[in-house]
Protein backbone atom coordinates (compact mmCIF):
# COMPACT_ATOMS: atom_id res chain seq x y z
CA UNK A 1 0.00 0.00 0.00
CA UNK A 2 1.12 3.38 -0.28
CA UNK A 3 2.34 5.76 2.06
CA UNK A 4 -0.08 8.52 1.76
CA UNK A 5 2.07 11.07 4.63
CA UNK A 6 5.12 10.47 3.15
CA UNK A 7 3.89 11.12 -0.88
CA UNK A 8 2.27 14.52 0.87
CA UNK A 9 6.01 15.70 1.48
CA UNK A 10 7.50 14.51 -1.89
CA UNK A 11 7.69 17.61 -3.98
CA UNK A 12 7.86 15.97 -7.40
CA UNK A 13 4.21 15.09 -6.96
CA UNK A 14 3.02 18.88 -5.97
CA UNK A 15 5.15 19.76 -9.04
CA UNK A 16 2.83 17.53 -10.92
CA UNK A 17 0.09 18.33 -9.31
CA UNK A 18 0.30 22.46 -9.90
CA UNK A 19 1.50 21.30 -13.83
CA UNK A 20 -1.62 19.25 -14.27
CA UNK A 21 -3.80 21.93 -13.04
CA UNK A 22 -2.73 24.67 -15.08
CA UNK A 23 -3.08 23.03 -18.09
CA UNK A 24 -6.31 21.66 -17.65
CA UNK A 25 -7.53 25.08 -16.21
CA UNK A 26 -6.05 26.52 -20.01
CA UNK A 27 -7.82 24.32 -21.47
CA UNK A 28 -11.06 24.23 -20.36
CA UNK A 29 -12.09 27.58 -22.72
CA UNK A 30 -9.83 27.03 -25.20
CA UNK A 31 -10.83 23.27 -25.70
CA UNK A 32 -14.01 24.60 -25.72
CA UNK A 33 -13.28 27.07 -28.80
CA UNK A 34 -11.77 23.52 -30.06
CA UNK A 35 -15.09 21.95 -29.96
CA UNK A 36 -17.07 24.90 -31.38
CA UNK A 37 -15.26 25.42 -34.22
CA UNK A 38 -14.37 22.00 -34.57
CA UNK A 39 -10.37 22.51 -34.19
CA UNK A 40 -10.00 19.10 -32.87
CA UNK A 41 -7.71 17.89 -35.52
CA UNK A 42 -5.72 21.40 -35.62
CA UNK A 43 -4.57 20.54 -32.45
CA UNK A 44 -3.58 17.35 -33.21
CA UNK A 45 -1.81 18.53 -35.76
CA UNK A 46 0.36 20.98 -33.80
CA UNK A 47 0.98 17.80 -31.49
CA UNK A 48 2.52 15.91 -33.91
CA UNK A 49 5.13 18.83 -34.46
CA UNK A 50 5.79 18.47 -30.90
CA UNK A 51 9.09 16.01 -31.59
CA UNK A 52 10.57 18.33 -34.44
CA UNK A 53 10.47 21.20 -31.38
CA UNK A 54 12.31 19.28 -28.86
CA UNK A 55 15.12 17.50 -31.55
CA UNK A 56 15.46 21.44 -32.43
CA UNK A 57 15.65 22.53 -29.20
CA UNK A 58 18.29 19.86 -28.38
CA UNK A 59 20.16 20.91 -31.35
CA UNK A 60 19.92 24.51 -30.75
CA UNK A 61 20.15 24.02 -27.00
CA UNK A 62 17.10 25.84 -26.18
CA UNK A 63 14.67 24.34 -23.37
CA UNK A 64 12.63 21.91 -24.87
CA UNK A 65 9.20 23.52 -23.89
CA UNK A 66 10.47 26.85 -25.85
CA UNK A 67 11.43 24.86 -28.73
CA UNK A 68 7.87 23.16 -29.35
CA UNK A 69 6.10 26.84 -28.63
CA UNK A 70 8.14 28.33 -31.26
CA UNK A 71 7.48 25.41 -33.55
CA UNK A 72 4.11 24.84 -32.78
CA UNK A 73 3.71 28.79 -33.18
CA UNK A 74 5.70 28.84 -36.94
CA UNK A 75 3.52 25.23 -37.95
CA UNK A 76 0.17 27.78 -36.79
CA UNK A 77 0.66 30.45 -38.81
CA UNK A 78 2.03 28.44 -41.99
CA UNK A 79 -1.63 26.34 -41.57
CA UNK A 80 -3.44 29.91 -41.72
CA UNK A 81 -1.26 30.71 -45.01
CA UNK A 82 -1.78 27.58 -46.44
CA UNK A 83 -5.51 27.59 -45.41
CA UNK A 84 -5.70 30.55 -47.03
CA UNK A 85 -4.02 29.59 -50.40
CA UNK A 86 -4.67 25.85 -50.76
CA UNK A 87 -8.26 24.38 -52.52
CA UNK A 88 -7.93 21.29 -50.51
CA UNK A 89 -9.87 20.50 -48.03
CA UNK A 90 -8.62 21.37 -44.39
CA UNK A 91 -8.46 18.31 -43.06
CA UNK A 92 -6.60 17.18 -45.95
CA UNK A 93 -4.16 19.60 -45.37
CA UNK A 94 -4.19 19.01 -41.72
CA UNK A 95 -3.70 15.22 -42.70
CA UNK A 96 -0.62 16.42 -44.28
CA UNK A 97 1.15 18.28 -42.40
CA UNK A 98 0.51 16.52 -39.16
CA UNK A 99 2.15 13.57 -40.58
CA UNK A 100 4.64 14.87 -42.41
CA UNK A 101 5.83 17.05 -39.29
CA UNK A 102 5.88 13.65 -37.20
CA UNK A 103 8.31 12.08 -39.81
CA UNK A 104 10.09 14.97 -39.68
CA UNK A 105 10.47 15.28 -36.21
CA UNK A 106 11.74 11.23 -36.29
CA UNK A 107 14.11 11.32 -38.66
CA UNK A 108 15.71 14.18 -37.44
CA UNK A 109 16.19 12.79 -34.38
CA UNK A 110 18.04 9.59 -35.62
CA UNK A 111 19.99 12.41 -38.45
CA UNK A 112 21.53 13.82 -34.97
CA UNK A 113 21.32 10.66 -33.25
CA UNK A 114 19.42 11.92 -30.15
CA UNK A 115 18.72 10.25 -27.16
CA UNK A 116 14.49 10.95 -26.65
CA UNK A 117 12.78 9.04 -24.65
CA UNK A 118 10.03 8.64 -27.28
CA UNK A 119 7.44 7.04 -24.81
CA UNK A 120 7.21 9.98 -22.54
CA UNK A 121 7.38 12.42 -25.18
CA UNK A 122 4.04 10.59 -26.71
CA UNK A 123 2.28 9.41 -23.70
CA UNK A 124 4.14 12.49 -21.26
CA UNK A 125 5.89 12.89 -17.78
CA UNK A 126 4.10 14.01 -15.41
CA UNK A 127 5.81 13.03 -12.98
CA UNK A 128 9.41 14.48 -13.98
CA UNK A 129 8.12 18.26 -13.95
CA UNK A 130 10.82 20.68 -12.62
CA UNK A 131 10.42 23.68 -10.91
CA UNK A 132 11.82 25.51 -14.42
CA UNK A 133 9.03 24.13 -16.12
CA UNK A 134 6.19 24.93 -13.66
CA UNK A 135 7.95 28.95 -13.76
CA UNK A 136 7.67 28.53 -17.47
CA UNK A 137 4.45 26.90 -17.63
CA UNK A 138 2.99 29.27 -15.31
CA UNK A 139 3.89 31.93 -16.95
CA UNK A 140 2.52 30.74 -20.37
CA UNK A 141 -1.00 29.84 -18.66
CA UNK A 142 -1.43 33.13 -17.40
CA UNK A 143 -0.55 34.72 -20.80
CA UNK A 144 -2.92 32.96 -22.50
CA UNK A 145 -5.82 33.31 -19.73
CA UNK A 146 -5.19 36.87 -19.80
CA UNK A 147 -5.63 37.26 -23.83
CA UNK A 148 -8.40 34.79 -23.42
CA UNK A 149 -10.32 37.34 -21.22
CA UNK A 150 -9.52 40.20 -23.63
CA UNK A 151 -10.78 38.76 -26.28
CA UNK A 152 -13.76 36.42 -24.68
CA UNK A 153 -16.57 38.53 -26.96
CA UNK A 154 -14.17 39.07 -30.12
CA UNK A 155 -13.47 35.63 -29.73
CA UNK A 156 -17.31 34.31 -29.36
CA UNK A 157 -18.67 36.85 -32.45
CA UNK A 158 -16.07 35.43 -34.45
CA UNK A 159 -16.79 31.94 -33.65
CA UNK A 160 -20.72 32.47 -34.38
CA UNK A 161 -20.00 34.37 -37.76
CA UNK A 162 -16.93 35.30 -39.43
CA UNK A 163 -18.25 37.47 -41.90
CA UNK A 164 -20.46 39.25 -39.55
CA UNK A 165 -18.62 39.71 -37.00
CA UNK A 166 -16.38 41.24 -39.62
CA UNK A 167 -18.90 44.07 -40.97
CA UNK A 168 -19.34 44.72 -36.87
CA UNK A 169 -15.67 45.98 -36.95
CA UNK A 170 -13.88 43.27 -35.24
CA UNK A 171 -10.39 42.53 -37.10
CA UNK A 172 -11.37 38.60 -37.74
CA UNK A 173 -7.62 37.56 -38.90
CA UNK A 174 -6.46 38.88 -35.77
CA UNK A 175 -8.14 37.24 -33.85
CA UNK A 176 -8.17 33.73 -35.66
CA UNK A 177 -4.20 33.96 -35.09
CA UNK A 178 -4.48 34.68 -31.60
CA UNK A 179 -6.70 31.50 -31.19
CA UNK A 180 -4.22 29.36 -33.22
CA UNK A 181 -1.45 31.04 -31.22
CA UNK A 182 -2.61 30.35 -27.84
CA UNK A 183 -3.48 26.50 -28.85
CA UNK A 184 -0.07 26.40 -29.93
CA UNK A 185 1.21 27.31 -26.83
CA UNK A 186 -1.32 25.43 -24.84
CA UNK A 187 0.35 22.29 -26.86
CA UNK A 188 3.79 23.29 -26.05
CA UNK A 189 2.93 23.28 -22.07
CA UNK A 190 0.84 20.45 -22.29
CA UNK A 191 3.01 17.83 -23.56
CA UNK A 192 4.57 17.75 -20.10
CA UNK A 193 1.59 16.33 -18.83
CA UNK A 194 -0.06 14.48 -21.15
CA UNK A 195 2.38 13.86 -23.92
CA UNK A 196 1.37 14.46 -27.62
CA UNK A 197 -0.53 11.71 -28.28
CA UNK A 198 -3.23 12.39 -26.21
CA UNK A 199 -3.21 16.36 -25.78
CA UNK A 200 -6.46 16.36 -28.01
CA UNK A 201 -7.91 14.47 -25.86
CA UNK A 202 -7.48 16.94 -22.65
CA UNK A 203 -8.71 19.77 -25.30
CA UNK A 204 -11.48 18.19 -26.14
CA UNK A 205 -13.13 15.68 -24.21
CA UNK A 206 -13.82 18.01 -21.13
CA UNK A 207 -15.38 20.59 -23.02
CA UNK A 208 -17.57 17.66 -24.32
CA UNK A 209 -18.79 17.47 -21.42
CA UNK A 210 -19.34 20.10 -19.66
CA UNK A 211 -21.57 20.65 -22.71
CA UNK A 212 -24.78 19.06 -21.29
CA UNK A 213 -24.16 20.84 -18.04
CA UNK A 214 -24.33 24.51 -19.59
CA UNK A 215 -26.35 26.60 -20.50
CA UNK A 216 -23.81 29.55 -21.64
CA UNK A 217 -20.73 29.62 -23.21
CA UNK A 218 -18.74 31.38 -20.10
CA UNK A 219 -20.71 28.30 -17.76
CA UNK A 220 -19.20 25.78 -20.22
CA UNK A 221 -15.71 27.59 -20.37
CA UNK A 222 -15.56 27.34 -16.24
CA UNK A 223 -17.11 23.68 -16.14
CA UNK A 224 -14.78 22.53 -18.53
CA UNK A 225 -11.90 23.64 -16.62
CA UNK A 226 -13.25 22.15 -12.97
CA UNK A 227 -13.64 19.14 -15.05
CA UNK A 228 -10.17 19.12 -16.38
CA UNK A 229 -8.78 19.76 -13.19
CA UNK A 230 -10.75 16.88 -11.63
CA UNK A 231 -9.19 14.85 -14.17
CA UNK A 232 -6.31 15.24 -13.24
CA UNK A 233 -6.91 14.67 -9.48
CA UNK A 234 -8.20 11.70 -9.90
CA UNK A 235 -5.71 10.71 -12.27
CA UNK A 236 -2.96 11.61 -10.66
CA UNK A 237 -4.35 9.66 -7.80
CA UNK A 238 -5.17 6.63 -9.56
CA UNK A 239 -1.22 6.72 -10.84
CA UNK A 240 -0.08 6.47 -7.43
CA UNK A 241 -2.26 4.10 -6.29
CA UNK A 242 -2.08 1.26 -8.83
CA UNK A 243 1.20 2.86 -10.86
CA UNK A 244 0.12 3.43 -13.95
CA UNK A 245 0.96 6.55 -16.45
CA UNK A 246 -0.12 9.67 -15.13
CA UNK A 247 -1.01 11.11 -18.84
CA UNK A 248 -3.08 8.28 -19.67
CA UNK A 249 -4.67 7.67 -16.68
CA UNK A 250 -5.68 11.80 -16.60
CA UNK A 251 -7.16 10.76 -20.04
CA UNK A 252 -8.99 8.13 -18.84
CA UNK A 253 -10.64 10.22 -15.86
CA UNK A 254 -11.51 12.83 -18.48
CA UNK A 255 -13.59 10.40 -20.06
CA UNK A 256 -15.13 8.77 -16.99
CA UNK A 257 -16.43 12.23 -16.75
CA UNK A 258 -17.52 12.08 -20.01
CA UNK A 259 -19.86 9.46 -19.48
CA UNK A 260 -20.61 9.92 -16.60
CA UNK A 261 -22.09 13.41 -18.12
CA UNK A 262 -23.88 11.32 -21.08
CA UNK A 263 -26.22 10.38 -18.66
CA UNK A 264 -28.02 13.25 -18.26
CA UNK A 265 -31.15 13.28 -20.17
CA UNK A 266 -31.10 15.21 -23.69
CA UNK A 267 -34.18 17.32 -22.35
CA UNK A 268 -32.25 19.90 -20.39
CA UNK A 269 -29.27 21.64 -21.91
CA UNK B 1 -32.35 49.66 -53.21
CA UNK B 2 -33.12 45.84 -54.23
CA UNK B 3 -29.99 43.57 -55.97
CA UNK B 4 -31.57 41.00 -58.56
CA UNK B 5 -30.36 38.22 -61.50
CA UNK B 6 -29.86 35.47 -61.70
CA UNK B 7 -27.52 32.79 -59.84
CA UNK B 8 -23.68 33.62 -60.73
CA UNK B 9 -24.74 36.91 -61.36
CA UNK B 10 -22.63 38.96 -58.70
CA UNK B 11 -25.07 39.71 -56.62
CA UNK B 12 -23.09 38.24 -53.50
CA UNK B 13 -19.58 39.39 -54.89
CA UNK B 14 -21.15 43.17 -55.13
CA UNK B 15 -22.38 43.05 -51.75
CA UNK B 16 -18.54 41.43 -50.16
CA UNK B 17 -16.61 43.96 -51.76
CA UNK B 18 -19.23 46.61 -50.03
CA UNK B 19 -19.19 45.40 -46.72
CA UNK B 20 -15.13 45.08 -47.10
CA UNK B 21 -15.20 41.18 -47.14
CA UNK B 22 -13.42 40.74 -50.44
CA UNK B 23 -10.94 43.31 -52.03
CA UNK B 24 -11.86 44.43 -55.61
CA UNK B 25 -9.04 43.07 -58.30
CA UNK B 26 -9.66 46.52 -59.76
CA UNK B 27 -11.33 50.24 -59.12
CA UNK B 28 -12.23 51.52 -55.95
CA UNK B 29 -14.89 51.58 -53.55
CA UNK B 30 -15.59 55.19 -51.62
CA UNK B 31 -16.92 54.79 -48.11
CA UNK B 32 -18.76 57.28 -45.43
CA UNK B 33 -16.21 57.16 -42.76
CA UNK B 34 -17.68 55.62 -39.99
CA UNK B 35 -21.23 54.19 -41.68
CA UNK B 36 -23.02 52.23 -38.75
CA UNK B 37 -24.16 49.34 -41.29
CA UNK B 38 -26.56 46.86 -39.99
CA UNK B 39 -25.66 43.18 -41.98
CA UNK B 40 -28.24 40.00 -41.80
CA UNK B 41 -26.04 37.14 -43.66
CA UNK B 42 -27.74 34.69 -45.67
CA UNK B 43 -27.86 32.47 -43.19
CA UNK B 44 -26.20 31.61 -39.50
CA UNK B 45 -25.07 28.00 -38.98
CA UNK B 46 -24.22 27.39 -35.26
CA UNK B 47 -22.74 24.27 -34.34
CA UNK B 48 -24.96 22.89 -31.55
CA UNK B 49 -21.73 22.20 -29.40
CA UNK B 50 -22.08 25.88 -28.64
CA UNK B 51 -24.52 26.87 -26.28
CA UNK B 52 -25.87 30.60 -27.07
CA UNK B 53 -29.08 31.86 -25.73
CA UNK B 54 -30.76 34.33 -28.32
CA UNK B 55 -30.75 37.39 -26.08
CA UNK B 56 -26.88 35.83 -25.55
CA UNK B 57 -26.45 36.76 -28.90
CA UNK B 58 -28.32 39.90 -29.55
CA UNK B 59 -25.83 41.14 -26.74
CA UNK B 60 -22.78 40.02 -28.06
CA UNK B 61 -20.22 42.53 -28.99
CA UNK B 62 -23.00 45.05 -28.42
CA UNK B 63 -21.59 47.22 -25.53
CA UNK B 64 -24.50 49.96 -25.41
CA UNK B 65 -27.37 46.84 -25.51
CA UNK B 66 -28.96 45.94 -22.32
CA UNK B 67 -31.94 43.15 -21.78
CA UNK B 68 -34.25 45.19 -22.12
CA UNK B 69 -33.29 46.66 -25.60
CA UNK B 70 -32.73 43.34 -26.66
CA UNK B 71 -36.21 41.97 -25.92
CA UNK B 72 -37.72 45.47 -27.94
CA UNK B 73 -35.76 44.56 -30.75
CA UNK B 74 -37.25 40.50 -30.56
CA UNK B 75 -40.40 42.36 -29.96
CA UNK B 76 -40.11 44.63 -33.09
CA UNK B 77 -39.32 41.86 -35.78
CA UNK B 78 -42.17 39.76 -33.81
CA UNK B 79 -40.14 37.31 -31.96
CA UNK B 80 -40.59 38.29 -28.83
CA UNK B 81 -41.02 34.74 -27.01
CA UNK B 82 -37.45 33.72 -28.44
CA UNK B 83 -35.39 35.65 -26.10
CA UNK B 84 -34.25 32.93 -24.23
CA UNK B 85 -34.88 30.54 -26.69
CA UNK B 86 -31.59 28.20 -27.38
CA UNK B 87 -30.00 29.92 -30.90
CA UNK B 88 -28.95 26.17 -31.94
CA UNK B 89 -32.63 25.02 -31.81
CA UNK B 90 -34.25 28.01 -33.90
CA UNK B 91 -36.17 27.54 -37.39
CA UNK B 92 -34.89 28.86 -40.75
CA UNK B 93 -37.51 31.42 -39.94
CA UNK B 94 -36.52 32.33 -36.15
CA UNK B 95 -33.74 32.38 -36.88
CA UNK B 96 -34.03 34.72 -39.71
CA UNK B 97 -36.00 37.11 -37.57
CA UNK B 98 -33.51 37.01 -34.80
CA UNK B 99 -30.71 37.92 -37.34
CA UNK B 100 -32.69 41.16 -38.47
CA UNK B 101 -33.11 41.62 -35.03
CA UNK B 102 -29.55 42.08 -34.25
CA UNK B 103 -28.82 44.01 -37.29
CA UNK B 104 -31.43 46.74 -36.66
CA UNK B 105 -30.41 46.84 -32.60
CA UNK B 106 -27.30 48.29 -34.10
CA UNK B 107 -29.30 51.68 -34.92
CA UNK B 108 -27.87 51.10 -38.59
CA UNK B 109 -27.70 53.94 -40.99
CA UNK B 110 -27.61 51.36 -43.68
CA UNK B 111 -29.18 48.17 -43.36
CA UNK B 112 -27.45 45.19 -45.68
CA UNK B 113 -29.61 41.95 -46.13
CA UNK B 114 -28.58 38.84 -47.95
CA UNK B 115 -31.77 37.29 -48.97
CA UNK B 116 -33.55 37.36 -46.14
CA UNK B 117 -36.13 35.08 -46.96
CA UNK B 118 -34.16 32.13 -47.63
CA UNK B 119 -36.01 29.35 -45.75
CA UNK B 120 -39.25 31.21 -45.03
CA UNK B 121 -42.55 30.07 -46.42
CA UNK B 122 -44.22 32.21 -48.82
CA UNK B 123 -46.47 33.62 -46.06
CA UNK B 124 -43.87 34.45 -44.08
CA UNK B 125 -41.94 36.01 -47.00
CA UNK B 126 -44.36 38.97 -47.56
CA UNK B 127 -44.66 39.44 -44.11
CA UNK B 128 -41.03 39.88 -43.64
CA UNK B 129 -40.54 42.34 -46.44
CA UNK B 130 -43.61 44.19 -44.83
CA UNK B 131 -41.39 44.07 -41.44
CA UNK B 132 -38.08 45.69 -43.21
CA UNK B 133 -40.29 48.35 -45.19
CA UNK B 134 -41.44 49.58 -41.47
CA UNK B 135 -38.17 48.73 -39.72
CA UNK B 136 -36.62 51.17 -42.99
CA UNK B 137 -39.50 53.92 -42.33
CA UNK B 138 -38.44 53.82 -38.44
CA UNK B 139 -34.85 53.90 -38.78
CA UNK B 140 -34.58 55.88 -41.18
CA UNK B 141 -31.66 53.95 -42.56
CA UNK B 142 -30.93 53.15 -46.32
CA UNK B 143 -31.73 49.20 -47.20
CA UNK B 144 -29.69 47.14 -49.35
CA UNK B 145 -31.63 43.73 -50.31
CA UNK B 146 -30.00 40.37 -52.49
CA UNK B 147 -33.22 38.89 -53.45
CA UNK B 148 -35.00 36.39 -55.45
CA UNK B 149 -38.30 37.24 -54.70
CA UNK B 150 -39.33 39.37 -57.50
CA UNK B 151 -42.52 39.79 -56.76
CA UNK B 152 -42.41 40.68 -53.68
CA UNK B 153 -39.67 42.72 -54.00
CA UNK B 154 -40.96 45.02 -56.97
CA UNK B 155 -43.77 46.28 -55.00
CA UNK B 156 -41.95 47.26 -52.36
CA UNK B 157 -38.26 48.98 -53.17
CA UNK B 158 -37.37 52.28 -54.33
CA UNK B 159 -34.45 51.31 -56.84
CA UNK B 160 -33.70 47.96 -58.49
CA UNK B 161 -30.46 46.77 -60.00
CA UNK B 162 -30.16 44.36 -61.84
CA UNK B 163 -26.96 42.00 -62.92
CA UNK B 164 -25.72 39.72 -64.72
CA UNK B 165 -22.16 39.68 -64.57
CA UNK B 166 -22.69 43.45 -65.74
CA UNK B 167 -25.51 45.84 -64.82
CA UNK B 168 -28.29 44.94 -67.06
CA UNK B 169 -30.74 47.70 -66.23
CA UNK B 170 -31.53 50.07 -63.00
CA UNK B 171 -33.71 52.50 -62.15
CA UNK B 172 -37.46 52.18 -60.14
CA UNK B 173 -38.76 49.08 -59.77
CA UNK B 174 -41.66 49.72 -62.34
CA UNK B 175 -38.97 51.03 -65.30
CA UNK B 176 -36.95 47.94 -64.76
CA UNK B 177 -39.83 45.22 -64.91
CA UNK B 178 -40.14 46.64 -68.71
CA UNK B 179 -36.54 46.55 -69.25
CA UNK B 180 -36.37 44.46 -72.38
CA UNK B 181 -33.07 43.31 -70.46
CA UNK B 182 -35.32 42.41 -67.07
CA UNK B 183 -37.83 40.73 -69.36
CA UNK B 184 -35.06 38.69 -71.10
CA UNK B 185 -33.80 37.47 -67.85
CA UNK B 186 -36.66 36.88 -66.10
CA UNK B 187 -39.52 36.99 -68.73
CA UNK B 188 -42.66 38.90 -67.42
CA UNK B 189 -43.28 36.22 -64.99
CA UNK B 190 -40.81 34.85 -63.48
CA UNK B 191 -39.83 32.43 -65.93
CA UNK B 192 -37.02 29.85 -66.23
CA UNK B 193 -33.78 32.02 -67.20
CA UNK B 194 -33.24 32.34 -70.46
CA UNK B 195 -30.71 34.87 -71.23
CA UNK B 196 -29.91 36.41 -74.62
CA UNK B 197 -28.08 39.06 -75.82
CA UNK B 198 -27.23 40.01 -79.56
CA UNK B 199 -23.95 40.75 -77.96
CA UNK B 200 -21.09 39.21 -76.51
CA UNK B 201 -19.37 39.53 -72.95
CA UNK B 202 -15.94 38.60 -72.46
CA UNK B 203 -15.25 36.74 -69.67
CA UNK B 204 -14.97 39.69 -67.31
CA UNK B 205 -18.50 40.24 -67.72
CA UNK B 206 -17.95 43.79 -69.78
CA UNK B 207 -19.11 43.77 -72.95
CA UNK B 208 -17.25 42.56 -75.97
CA UNK B 209 -18.72 44.65 -78.91
CA UNK B 210 -21.12 47.39 -77.98
CA UNK B 211 -22.72 47.81 -81.31
CA UNK B 212 -25.93 47.34 -81.74
CA UNK B 213 -27.55 46.36 -78.37
CA UNK B 214 -31.13 46.02 -78.53
CA UNK B 215 -31.04 47.05 -74.46
CA UNK B 216 -29.27 50.23 -73.05
CA UNK B 217 -25.85 48.96 -71.24
CA UNK B 218 -24.54 51.43 -69.09
CA UNK B 219 -21.21 50.96 -70.43
CA UNK B 220 -19.42 50.69 -67.10
CA UNK B 221 -18.32 48.40 -64.54
CA UNK B 222 -20.87 48.19 -61.38
CA UNK B 223 -20.30 51.44 -59.43
CA UNK B 224 -20.16 51.73 -56.09
CA UNK B 225 -21.84 54.75 -54.70
CA UNK B 226 -24.47 52.57 -52.09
Amino acid sequence: MVDFSELLHSQFLWYALCAGLLVAVVSGPLGCFAVWRRMAYFGDTLAHSALLGVTLGFVLHIMPTLAVGATCCLLAVLLMYLQRRQKLAVDTLLGILSHSMLALGIVTVSLFQIKVDLLSLLLGDLLAVGSHDLVLMSVTAVGILALLYFLWEKLLAFTLHEELASVEGISVERVRMALMLMLALLIAIAMKVVGVLLITALLIIPAAAARKLSRTPEKMALLASLIGCLAVVLGLLASILWNTPAGPSIVLAASLFFLICQLRPLGSK
Amino acid sequence: MTLIGPNGAGKTTLLRLLLDLTKPSSGSIWRLPGLRIGYMPQRLQIDSSMPMSVERFLLLGQPGMDVAQAQKALDRVGAGQLLKASLANLSGGEMQRVLLARAASRKPQLLVLDEPTQGVDVGGQSELYQLIATLRDELGCGVLLVSHDLHLVMAATDRVLCLNQHICCHGHPEQVSKDPAYLELFGDKVAPYTHQHNHQHKLSGDIADAGECIHDHPKKTPSNKK
